[in-house]
This record gives C-alpha cells, sequence and structure tokens, in this order.
C-alpha cells in the first residue's frame, strides 16, 4: 500500500513538473515576444501615427491610411463573413441530423478552417484581382471573409449544440414551429458563445498578411475608395519592416504594437463576455 | 373506473418503436378528465415514452414510431394529418428539469400565447398575471417580470414553466417527473399546486416517488417493461393491488 502511494505521489510530481516547464517555455517566447514589441513600438507611438499617411522614405509620417484600411477591410471581412457563417452554422446545428449535406459542409468547413490563409490570398487573386485587372479593397475584404466564414460556422454549431436539447423540446411541446423554435430561444440561448466566435474571428483576420498581400496590396495615400488598392496594417508592417529606411522601421514596429494590443483587448473581452453570459444563463 | 367518469384521452393498442425497439406493448388507457393520472415503474418502462406520445414530442426525433390510437377531442393525435400546433396548444408539458427560455419572465409566458392568439398589451399583460398566480409564483415575481427568467431558482423555474404551460390554456397538462430535480420544499410546492391545477386541468404525471403518486393522483399506472400492468384508482392500487408485480414495486421489495 504504502508503495503504492508513493509511487503515485512520484507519478503526479513528475506529470506536473513537466506541465508546469511547458507552461513556462511557452510564456517565455510570448513574454520575450511583448517585451520587444512593447520596447521597440512604444518609442514609434507618437501622435503622427494616427495623423499622417504612410511616407516615402526618409521622411515623417503615420500610419492613418494603413490603420482606416484595416479597420474597413476587417469590418467588411466580418460583416459579409458573420451571416453567413450563422446560417450555415444553425443549419449544422438544428438540421443537420440527416441526409448527406451536412457531414459534407462540416467536412468541407474543416478543410477551409485550417487552410493556409496565402492559399485564400491566391484564390482571390485568381479569381477576383486578375479577372479586374487591379487590386483592391474589396477584394482584401473578399479574402478576409472568406477566413472569418469557418471559424463562425465552427463556433456557431458547437455553441448551439451545447444548448440542452430539453430547451427545444419545452419550446415544441408549446407548439412553437422550429423557425420560432431557432430564432428566439436556441440562438438566444447560444449568444454569448456565438459573439465570442465572432470576435475571435474578427482578431484573427486583424492579423492576416497573406491574403491581403495579393489582393489589396498597398497605397502609400490616403485611399477611401474600397475599389482601389488600400493600405493596410500587415502589409505595411510587412513592407516597412523589410527596408532599410529606419523611419520604416520605427513605423512597422508601431503597427505592429497596434495590432497586437487590439488582438489582445479583443480576445479578453471575447474571453469576459462568453464568461458573464455563461454566469447568467 | 366507474361508468360516470368522463374520459380525455383514450388509449387503443398502442405501441411505440426506438428504431426496432418495442418501447410501449399494446397499451390500453383512459385518462380520466380533470384528474390526476400517475404512471410510475421502474426506470425504462416506457412511461416517459407514453407521456411523450400523448403531445407526440417523439415527432421531433427519427426513427421513432407509434401505432395504435389516442384519442383526443374525437381526434386520433397520432393521425399524420393531425396539426401538431393545434395539438400542442391543448396539451403542455412540463420536463424534469425545469427549461425557462432565455427571455424575460414575462416573455417567457408571452411567448406560448403569442403563438395562438394575437393579445392586446393589456390583455397579455392580464394573461401572464393570471398564469402566473395559477401557478402559485405571482407573489414572488411580481416586481421583476423584465428580468430573465434564469435568474429565478429551480423551484420558482419550474413553477414559471408551469405557468408557461398553462397560459395557453390547454386541456391536458403532462409533468414528466416535474419534481426529481427540485428540493424538498419547492417539491411540496408544485404538490399543492398540482391539487389545485386538477380543477381546470387533466394532469398526467410521470414520478420516480411513489409516495408522490400516492398523495397527488386519482389513478395509478404501473409499468414494467413497456407493458401496462396496472391501472386503477390510486387508492386502491396502492392498498389493495390486484398484480403481484405491482405489490412488489409499490412495497419496495423490487425496482
Amino acid at each position: 500500500m504504502f508503495n503504492l502511494y508513493t509511487k503515485r505521489r512520484l507519478t503526479n510530481a513528475i506529470g506536473l513538473s513537466i506541465s508546469v516547464a511547458a507552461m513556462a517555455f511557452g510564456l517565455f517566447w510570448l513574454c520575450w515576444i511583448l517585451w520587444t514589441l512593447l520596447d521597440h513600438g512604444l518609442p514609434a507611438m507618437t501622435p503622427a501615427v494616427f495623423a499622417k499617411m504612410t511616407p516615402p522614405p526618409g521622411s515623417s509620417g503615420g500610419l492613418l491610411n494603413a490603420i482606416y484600411g484595416s479597420i474597413a477591410m476587417t469590418l467588411g471581412g466580418t460583416l459579409i463573413g458573420t451571416p453567413i457563417g450563422i446560417m450555415a452554422g444553425t443549419y449544422l446545428a438544428e438540421f443537420g441530423h440527416r441526409g448527406w449535406l451536412s457531414p459534407i459542409t462540416r467536412f468541407i468547413n474543416d478543410i477551409l478552417l485550417s487552410a493556409p490563409s496565402i492559399v485564400i490570398g491566391l484564390f482571390i487573386y485568381e479569381v477576383y484581382v486578375v479577372r479586374l485587372k487591379h487590386f483592391s479593397g474589396w477584394a482584401g475584404t473578399l479574402a478576409l471573409a472568406i477566413i472569418v466564414i469557418p471559424i463562425v460556422i465552427r463556433t456557431t454549431e458547437n455553441m448551439l449544440r451545447l444548448v440542452p436539447s430539453s430547451l427545444r423540446e419545452a419550446a415544441a411541446a408549446l407548439g412553437a414551429p422550429q423557425w420560432k423554435i431557432i430564432n428566439f430561444v436556441t440562438l438566444r440561448a447560444a449568444r454569448a458563445g456565438i459573439i465570442t466566435g465572432v470576435m475571435l474571428a474578427i482578431a484573427r483576420i486583424s492579423g492576416e498578411t497573406a491574403p491581403l498581400l495579393f489582393t489589396a496590396l498597398n497605397n502609400q495615400f490616403w485611399n477611401k475608395d474600397m475599389s482601389q488598392p488600400m493600405a493596410n496594417l500587415p502589409v505595411v508592417i510587412f513592407q516597412f519592416a523589410m527596408s532599410p529606411y529606419e523611419d520604416w522601421q520605427k513605423l512597422a514596429w508601431a503597427g505592429a504594437l497596434l495590432i497586437t494590443f487590439s488582438v489582445l483587448t479583443l480576445n479578453i473581452l471575447a474571453r469576459t463576455l462568453f464568461r458573464q453570459g455563461n454566469s447568467t444563463h | 373506473m366507474n361508468a360516470t367518469t368522463q374520459h380525455r384521452i383514450v388509449v387503443k393498442d398502442l405501441n411505440f418503436y426506438y428504431g426496432k425497439y418495442r418501447a410501449l406493448k399494446d397499451i390500453n388507457l383512459d385518462i380520466a378528465d380533470k384528474k390526476v393520472t400517475a404512471f410510475i415503474g421502474p426506470s425504462g418502462c416506457g412511461k416517459s415514452t407514453l407521456l411523450r406520445t400523448f403531445n407526440r414530442m417523439y415527432q421531433l426525433y427519427p426513427n421513432q414510431t407509434a401505432t395504435g390510437s389516442i384519442m383526443l377531442d374525437g381526434d386520433n393525435i397520432l393521425d399524420k394529418s393531425q396539426d401538431l400546433n393545434k395539438l400542442r396548444a391543448k396539451v403542455g408539458m412540463v420536463f424534469q428539469k425545469p427549461t425557462p427560455f432565455p427571455m424575460s419572465i414575462y416573455d417567457n409566458i408571452a411567448f406560448g400565447v403569442k403563438l395562438y392568439h394575437n393579445l392586446s398589451r393589456n390583455d397579455m399583460d392580464e394573461r401572464v398575471e393570471w398564469a402566473l398566480k395559477k401557478a402559485a409564483l405571482w407573489g414572488e415575481v411580481k416586481d421583476k417580470l423584465k428580468q430573465s427568467g434564469m435568474g429565478l431558482s429551480g423551484g420558482q423555474q419550474q413553477r414559471l414553466c408551469i405557468a408557461r404551460a398553462i397560459a395557453v390554456k390547454p386541456q391536458v397538462l403532462l409533468l414528466d417527473e416535474p419534481t426529481s430535480a427540485l428540493d424538498p420544499i419547492s417539491t411540496a410546492h408544485i404538490e399543492k399546486l398540482i391539487d389545485e391545477l386538477k380543477e381546470d386541468f387533466t394532469i398526467v404525471i410521470v414520478t420516480h416517488n411513489m409516495q408522490q403518486a400516492a398523495r397527488v393522483s386519482d389513478y395509478t399506472a404501473y409499468m414494467y417493461m413497456g407493458d401496462l400492468v396496472e391501472f386503477g384508482e390510486t387508492s386502491s392500487v396502492f392498498t389493495n393491488p390486484k398484480r403481484k408485480e405491482t405489490e412488489d414495486y409499490i412495497t419496495g421489495r423490487f425496482g
């Protein structure tokens, strides 16, 4: 008996140390990344970043056009992708019990979810940019929307599946038709989780570079026209960070800091929202 | 059952299948009007299955089928032509776990009513108050009708579900182990409520608790393995069971 107990304690201690070590390893890099980012990014954070356009080499400037472009395309991608994602996810969770359509949709969605974003960028480049013969904000928006859709489908389906079937039965027992059950009872019960999924999708696309490189490209000037090439933070960071000019490098750090902290904020917001939603329900 | 009893539901040769598995075997049973009928029996005996045929709840799931007939108001509710929404307006149901909808207390009750009636704001207010009073919940919630139904205690949630079911003014109320998730005080509340509700509604209750069946019901059906073993007035089923199996079960020698 004593031996068995000692052995268990030992196994427990070993297991615990390995997982703590793994966590420390991951945290170490994360902290280092954040530290470097703050170290380089904070000094570069000047009011000009939010007031001026991306400059030519050697002159001072800011990131205003890139910030605007990023917000516009992220917002557009979310607005296009979210309704499609929620509707498809609802179909999978509420209607997809029989037939062949839902297993296939789920399978394709899983592939899309793990598809490298550069492939999605190339796809939009091929079917949209090449045909219209110019890069544009719309092309970037579309590429981002395609990244949003599978994330929202997955979270919507999962969150709807968490809604107890007794709630559906209770609504059905009152004689409610299925569309009312879904709209007023199950979707509402899963609301916090679905919104969390949408916010995570926004966090994901706001840092995507590859799909924008082939679609929105970049633009040195102020541009609100979505049918023109559009500046955006990830591509500006990519271009400026690789350049030999110190002004550009500084702006790249400022941009990186901006993206990281907006993504961080969104993530924290999503998590607290989900927790709140769960505790009141 | 004496000849003067009015029957609300008449079940004839009812068989029920989960896929190929036969869960109910040739059930014949009459549910008396404005009385409480209890279904008792060990887990898996088919009592909940039988209850769920009365509002065709099984229809939500593929591979579940029923044969035979269940007459309610002269209609066979198992008929394919039976309008499910109409049926469920006549037959309300309350489940084992409280199932408040994720909306306000008021909207929880209005939800069902709105499916059938287009009431004015005033009439709806009255209906909500009526249902909550009937369910003995009005006093506790009248000042927080706009708050979420999820914020109530388990016993209050269950009474909210009862209020929601009777707000539609059904003829029959199906209760599927309505107190098994509740504490003794909430249970006593609900049992008292059942006693009051039978003045207006025909009540069918599934329960695991034999004392509860003895306390609240007028008629009791004992089921085992999909068979209706014994059915009669509660007093005689409990004091003078005709079948040995029933006696074994209610005296606790089995089950």
